[in-house]
């Protein structure tokens, strides 16, 4: 059972979820957390860690400046820009803008271009608490092709039975990239417009990738239908609201868990994860 | 020598481009002589990594120089590598005034 936590907007509590439920279920059984975040991974901030690092690489390509003749092919082929041909070999290569496709290799008549490896980034592996592994994909800074780290962080997660990963914000290539092959979609959200705007988003991608989803409202307002009203109009259930509450904050504020500090919640997140279960066509 | 001036349009007469790699065309003239063309940029619209294809438009039709507004890095870098000095003219004007600055020195290099 894969379930990843998205929202579309940033900050609206999704770390929180898959931290409180991890927490949850670490007494009935083994989980593992996956941290999807690669550009600002935060789940170790809950689950202090020490643990061990194995590095991310991409392959990019090294010209041959002997063999290369200047003819451009290989910089035709490339959709992102990433090679300029020169009146002299060998071609500008911009690290940066490569997607890893292989297509310049392919295509050199010559053979001058073969690959090697790049660091971006690095998957930390942990064993925070009993019951609870935490696998955490950190890109480098300045680097962009987060799908990569993310791929590779899943990868390392293989097929556990109990996979809980957290998405970044938003809804571009990493969270598409993170939410590929999940059973359930736990969709994080708040009684604000923009949380409404960005849940709406963040749901269109779900549905187009066929995955079930749910709907969690923190900082919950009862004056504010909005959200209700939208769940409602697409079907998707609310699985639980979290209210605007001081306590809450100061303990999340803290590093702590809500479900560790206040008992009803170590109940609402297990209550939770059986519903996502049966939702999700899973028996536990 | 061969001096390419982004442009909104087709002709010397439509308004400078003051974006590089987005600009809609590039507009080669000679020193030398009168004539001039134009080449559409097929990535004035691309998602990303126009900056160094729009430079490979250049460097493929033997530009030497280039007035535009602005520069980003990694196209900086491939026009810098290619050799091709580059003039920031920051003033709305048509091409053709844009060529003339430059023809009477007006501009300075950026470096």
């Amino acid at each position: 059972m894969n379930i990843i936590v998205a929202s579309g907007k940033g900050g609206t509590g999704k770390t929180l979820v898959a931290a409180n439920l991890a927490y949850a279920l670490s007494d009935q059984k083994e989980v593992l957390l996956v941290d999807c975040d690669v550009e600002e991974p935060n789940l170790h901030l809950f689950f202090p860690q020490g643990g061990y690092e194995l590095p991310v690489t991409t392959p990019v390509p090294v010209f041959d400046a002997d063999r290369c003749t200047g003819c451009g092919r290989c910089a035709e082929v490339c959709r992102y820009g990433a090679i300029t041909v020169l009146k002299e070999p060998p071609p500008l290569f911009f690290e940066k803008l490569c997607h890893s496709c292989g297509g310049c290799e392919m295509s050199c008549p010559e053979g001058a271009i073969h690959e090697e490896e790049r660091a971006i980034g690095k998957i930390r592996f942990s064993n925070p608490r009993d019951n609870i592994i935490l696998i955490s994909g950190i890109l480098d800074e300045g680097e962009v092709m987060a799908p990569r780290v993310i791929a590779a962080a899943k990868s390392y997660a293989g097929g556990h039975p109990t996979t809980i990963l957290d998405a970044s914000p938003g809804i571009a290539c990493p969270v598409v990239e993170a939410m590929q092959g999940a059973d359930y979609c736990i969709l994080v959200t708040e009684s604000t417009p923009f949380g409404l705007h960005d849940l709406a988003l963040a749901e269109s991608v779900t549905r187009c990738l066929g995955i079930p989803s749910g709907v969690i409202i923190n900082r919950f307002s009862e004056e504010d239908d909005q959200v209700t009203d939208f769940c409602r109009s697409k079907d998707l259930p609310v699985l639980m609201t979290i209210p605007f509450d001081r306590e809450i904050a100061r303990i999340q504020n803290t590093g702590g868990l809500i479900s560790e500090s206040m008992p009803a919640y170590r109940e609402k997140f297990a209550d939770l994860f059986s519903r996502v279960t049966s939702a999700g066509g899973f028996s536990r | 020598m061969k001096v390419c001036i982004t442009s909104k349009g087709p002709g010397p007469d439509d308004m400078m481009e003051e974006r590089f790699g987005r600009a809609p065309f590039f507009i080669f003239f000679d020193t030398e002589g009168e004539e001039h063309n134009a080449v559409e940029n097929p990535f004035a619209s691309g998602a990303g990594g126009v900056g160094p294809r729009a430079a490979q438009v250049l460097i493929d039709n033997g530009a030497k120089a280039v007035v535009t507004g602005n520069v980003g890095g990694n196209a900086l870098g491939a026009l810098r590598a290619a050799g091709i000095s580059i003039y920031f003219l920051r003033e709305p004007g048509t091409v053709k005034a844009a060529f003339q600055q430059f023809k009477d020195g007006k501009l300075t290099e950026a470096v």
